[in-house]
Formats: C-alpha cells, sequence, structure tokens
C-alpha cells in the first residue's frame, strides 16, 4: 500500500508509510506547540507595534545599557572558561592519572545545580552575613550586587562547555601527534600552537558558541547576585524580566527578540560545524 | 597488568609517565580554577547548612511552604520528563529513520532550548499559554498558565533535546540487519521495535529521562513567568529560594538549597550508575 509499483511489497523490517505518516505528523505537532509557535511568538510580539516602536525600545538608555553589560559579561567569563576547558582537556586528555573520572564528573557538576543555587552560593560567600563580603568592601569592592558578582555567577553556571566539548574530542585524537612534535625537537608550547591548537580549532569554536549562548542568556544566578539596579547591574534577561513585570511587553519582547536572535545564530553555526566538519570535528556529542 | 605491577613497584604514582609536558601546569591551574569558582562556593553553602544543626534544618524543611514547592518541583519535572521521554524518543526515530522535506531544519531545532534564554522561553512560553494567548485561548475555560500545567509546559521545552540528544546517536547505531532477523523470525513490526530494538535503547532513554528531570527541578527562568507562583500550588523550589533571600533569611534559602543540591548529586550517581550498567551490558551508551 506504500508503493504501488512494487506490487505491493512491504520491507517487513520498515513501518508502512502511513505510519510514519502519522508518526512524522505527530513529531511536527508537538515541535510546533512546544518550538516553534513560541519562537515565533517573540518577534511577533516584538513587531507588533511596529519598527519604529521596536528601535526605540532597544536604544531606550536602561536597554542600550544592559545590552552593554551582557557584552561586557560574556567578554570576560568566556575567554576565562575557554582557557580552562584547554587546561583541563590537556590534562585529562593527554595523560592518565588517578582520580580522572571523578575531575570529570566535578567539571560537570554546574550542569546539574539549579541556576538559582549557583547565584545563592555567591551570596553567601560575599554577603553582608559572610566574612569576605564585609571585608572587601572595607577595601571598597563589591561583589555583590556589582559586576564582579554577575561575573562570577555567569562564569560558574558556563563552567563545563568549553572543557565538555574538547575532552572527549582531544581524548579521541590521542597523542601520537604531540609525540612526534616533541620527538622531532618541538617544545612544548610548538607543540601546543602547531599541532594541537589546529587539529582542536572547530570543536573549540563550537565550545565557544554554546558557552557564549548561555552566558548572554543567563537568568537565574545573575537574578540572585544582580541586585537589578537598572542601567547599572541590569543583564538583557533581567532586562526582559523587569520590562515583562511593568506590562511593557512590546518593549520586553523587542529585548527578548534580540536574545533569540542570537540563539538562532548559535544554532545555524553550530549546525555548519556539524555538517562541514562532521560530528567529530564538532565536539563530543554523545 | 604490567602497568599496574611497575606502578605497585614504584610506590603509589598519581600519573602514568608521558613525554607530553604540561601535567603539572594544567592540571594544577584546572584543579585551582575548579576550587575557586566551584567547590568553594559550594562547600560554603554545605557549611552554612551545617551552621543551621539538625533541628534547624528539619524545622526549615517541615516548612509546610518548603515541602509544598519541593513536591511541585519534582512533580511537574518528574511529568514532564515522562512526556519528554515519549516524544522525546519519537522525534530521535523519526530524525534517524525517516526522510521528509525539513528535516534537517527540525533537527536542529531540537537544540533550541540549548541555546534560547530561559526568560526569552518563559515570556513566550507565558503569553502563548494564557487565557488570552494564541494557545491558551483554545483550551478556554480550561486554564494552561498560572496552574501547575504551565510548569510542565515549560519543563517539556526545556528537556526535550536532553532525551533526543541522548537516544538518538544510539538509534543511529542500530544494525538494520538485527531488524530484519527478527522479521526473518516471524516477528511483525511492533514486536521487533518493543522486544528487540527498545531494551537496547532502554539505557540511553533511562539517561535522557534523567537529565532532563534534574534539569527540570533546577529549572528556574522560564518556569517563574508562567508558572502564577502561587503559594503551595504553583510556586517552585528555585523560586521559594529566591523568595527567602528577598526576605534576608538565608538560613531558610540554604536549607532548601542544600536539600536540591543533595538530591542533584543522588541524581548525578544514578546517572553514572545507569551509564556504568549499560557499559557492562550492552558495551556502549
Amino acid at each position: 500500500m506504500s508503493d504501488n509499483r512494487r506490487i505491493s511489497f512491504r520491507n517487513p523490517a520498515d513501518e508502512s508509510f502511513s505510519t510514519k505518516l502519522v508518526l512524522v505528523a505527530l513529531s511536527l505537532a508537538f515541535l510546533a506547540f512546544f518550538l516553534f509557535l513560541p519562537l515565533v511568538s517573540v518577534f511577533v510580539e516584538a513587531f507588533r507595534e511596529g519598527w519604529g516602536t521596536y528601535e526605540e525600545a532597544l536604544v531606550e538608555p536602561d536597554a542600550w545599557a544592559a545590552i552593554q553589560l551582557t557584552l561586557t559579561v560574556a567578554a570576560i567569563a568566556v575567554p576565562l572558561n575557554l582557557v580552562f576547558g584547554l587546561a583541563a582537556s590537556w590534562a585529562i586528555a593527554k595523560f592518565e592519572f588517578k582520580g580522572k573520572a571523578f575531575l570529570i564528573t566535578l567539571i560537570d557538576l554546574p550542569f546539574s545545580i539549579s541556576p538559582v543555587i549557583s547565584g545563592l552560593v555567591y551570596v553567601l560567600l560575599f554577603g553582608s552575613g559572610s566574612l569576605l563580603g564585609p571585608w572587601l568592601k572595607s577595601y571598597g569592592i563589591e561583589i555583590l550586587f556589582a559586576v564582579p558578582g554577575i561575573v562570577l555567577a555567569t562564569v560558574f553556571v558556563t563552567f563545563p562547555f568549553v572543557a565538555r566539548e574538547l575532552i572527549p574530542l582531544m581524548q579521541d585524537q590521542g597523542t601520537g601527534d604531540e609525540e612526534a612534535a616533541l620527538s622531532l625537537g618541538a617544545s612544548g608550547w610548538q607543540t601546543f600552537w602547531y599541532v594541537t591548537l589546529p587539529n582542536i580549532k572547530w570543536g573549540l569554536l563550537y565550545g565557544v558558541l554554546l558557552c557564549n549562548a548561555r552566558a548572554m542568556g543567563e537568568f537565574g544566578a545573575v537574578s540572585v547576585v544582580s541586585g537589578r539596579i537598572r542601567g547599572l547591574t541590569n543583564t538583557m534577561p533581567l532586562h526582559v524580566e523587569i520590562l515583562y513585570n511593568e506590562y511593557n511587553m512590546v518593549a520586553a519582547f523587542a529585548v527578548a527578540s534580540l536574545l533569540a536572535l542570537l540563539a538562532l545564530v548559535t544554532l545555524a553555526l553550530k549546525t555548519f560545524l556539524e555538517l562541514r566538519f562532521g560530528a567529530g570535528a564538532a565536539g563530543g556529542r554523545h | 597488568m604490567t602497568a599496574s605491577a611497575t606502578a605497585s613497584s614504584a610506590g603509589w604514582r598519581l600519573k602514568q609517565p608521558s613525554i607530553i609536558p604540561g601535567f603539572g601546569l594544567t592540571l594544577g591551574f584546572s584543579l585551582a580554577y575548579l576550587s575557586l569558582i566551584i567547590l568553594i562556593p559550594i562547600a560554603g553553602l554545605l557549611w552554612r547548612t551545617a551552621e543551621l544543626g539538625w533541628s534547624g534544618f528539619f524545622a526549615i524543611l517541615s516548612d509546610e511552604r518548603t515541602i509544598r514547592a519541593l513536591y511541585v518541583s519534582f512533580g511537574t519535572a518528574f511529568i514532564a520528563a515522562l512526556i519528554n521521554v515519549v516524544f522525546g524518543t519519537l522525534l530521535a526515530w523519526v530524525l534517524t529513520r525517516y526522510r521528509f522535506p525539513g528535516r534537517r531544519l527540525i533537527d536542529a531545532m531540537v537544540d533550541l532550548p540549548f541555546a534560547l534564554p530561559t526568560a526569552v522561553a518563559g515570556i513566550a512560553f507565558a503569553s502563548l499559554y494564557a487565557p488570552n494567548g494564541w494557545i491558551g485561548s483554545l483550551f478556554m475555560p480550561f486554564r494552561i498558565a498560572f496552574t501547575p500545567i504551565g510548569i510542565v509546559i515549560a519543563l517539556i521545552f526545556i528537556g526535550l533535546p536532553f532525551v533526543v540528544r541522548t537516544v538518538q546517536p544510539i538509534m543511529e547505531e542500530i544494525d538494520k540487519e538485527v531488524e530484519e532477523a527478527a522479521a526473518t523470525l516471524g516477528a511483525n513490526r511492533f514486536q521487533t521495535i518493543f522486544n528487540v530494538l527498545l531494551p537496547g535503547l532502554t539505557p540511553a532513554i533511562l539517561t535522557g529521562f534523567a537529565l532532563a528531570f534534574a534539569r527540570g527541578v533546577g529549572e528556574y527562568g522560564s518556569v517563574i513567568f508562567i508558572a502564577g507562583n502561587i503559594p503551595y500550588v504553583s510556586e517552585i523550589a528555585p523560586l521559594l529560594i529566591v523568595i527567602r533571600l528577598e526576605e534576608f533569611n538565608y538560613a531558610g534559602a540554604t536549607a532548601i538549597a542544600t536539600i536540591m543540591l543533595l538530591i542533584s548529586f543522588a541524581m548525578l550517581l544514578v546517572i553514572n550508575l545507569i551509564q556504568a550498567w549499560s557499559r557492562r551490558r550492552y558495551g556502549n551508551v
């Protein structure tokens, strides 16, 4: 019944055409309700009152300050985790040592912790009831309800992204290339720059992309440590919340649409990397 | 055997010898950074909880509002993860087995919940499923947003890629010959799928469920807009932590955070056990 050119023969290890149709339709309906409509609605709501209002909502000083703060925080947090990712994956992939599996589990830890708790731990560490907070304050250093706290919370939640992409990739590649380079007289740094880095660059880019998307979009952890001072400690996701709670829907969705655009660009680049360089080159999705 | 023999004859040794340099530097830096950013702050949280003492800890946890909030968080995350197991597995099947226009696009879009900031997802769902929203109005007078059902909807969105991306690679590796053998031996398609294919997929499905569940329990940004946040009804545990913090009730926030943290660690352990079990049984996850 699926294919009448072949006298109604059906591969017994395959579903009938109608079954396939139903399953595909069911999947698409599910995705429409849970992925596509929410995404589309962000842009529809943002442009509800036209381009002029949309533009106005984005150039408004508080929104502009939030955009700048989000970019600043990501510009600090992503390189920090990039350096950590390189160091950790070098140690883990190029050497055999005791406690390695435990170390990998610890690196993944932030993924299984609620973002609110990620923020809370810094509130407890630097808050008014702590030892560190008042001491730093006496030297004029503000961590909590200031930019350093936001950066710390962001570093916490984006901690595993780069390391997690690089570790499986570098483990797959083994140590042969590096050993060859070293035996030919290259120094450790030369080996890293000219041998290892070219091998892992696409996986590294992939990890940085995901790390950056999360850094710019983090909400829970940042909302706990930020104090939400408009124009000062308000990131884009926090600004979206404030505008939404003020029933300023068009402005809330306008700022949200920028973040949605960031997500779409991230997905497009990620897909491109996977298609162009294969799942292996684009990190370790297992 | 020889490696362990030489290691024991040379005494305890942290790492096996290698000509590659940089072990001390990279491991030292990694451990220092890990301690500063992750371990010390978490230890601080546990220390603060220890200061409460058992009685203080249990007094906070036996508070009716705390219990209800934990119940809402775990209950909704469980239901959402179950729904994701069904649709996530179906989606993984459709994406690996069938060819239809737009498949590539849909495959890429499955990762949207990983990439879309949670606050954006939150306001989008709240406005869609609100009584006057595109979807919410279809279901009136039955309300979705501002009830626990709204929380489940948001958590389905958040957890979906965890199930799909865990199950999909295992499905791709299934050898078609296994199904053909089953068919030759007289199994119908239904029997082949449920008795031959599904058992091999179980570890991946369980892992996907656990990951989606763990993420759902801690989720905050996408939930608070659609939940309505009515105490005892649709107030999630992470929100209660935030509320306690805003009241400067650090002890309350700390105790709830610690119990959630302990449950997350238990979940992590379960995920690792599932994977170890399946490696023993099926050779790979």
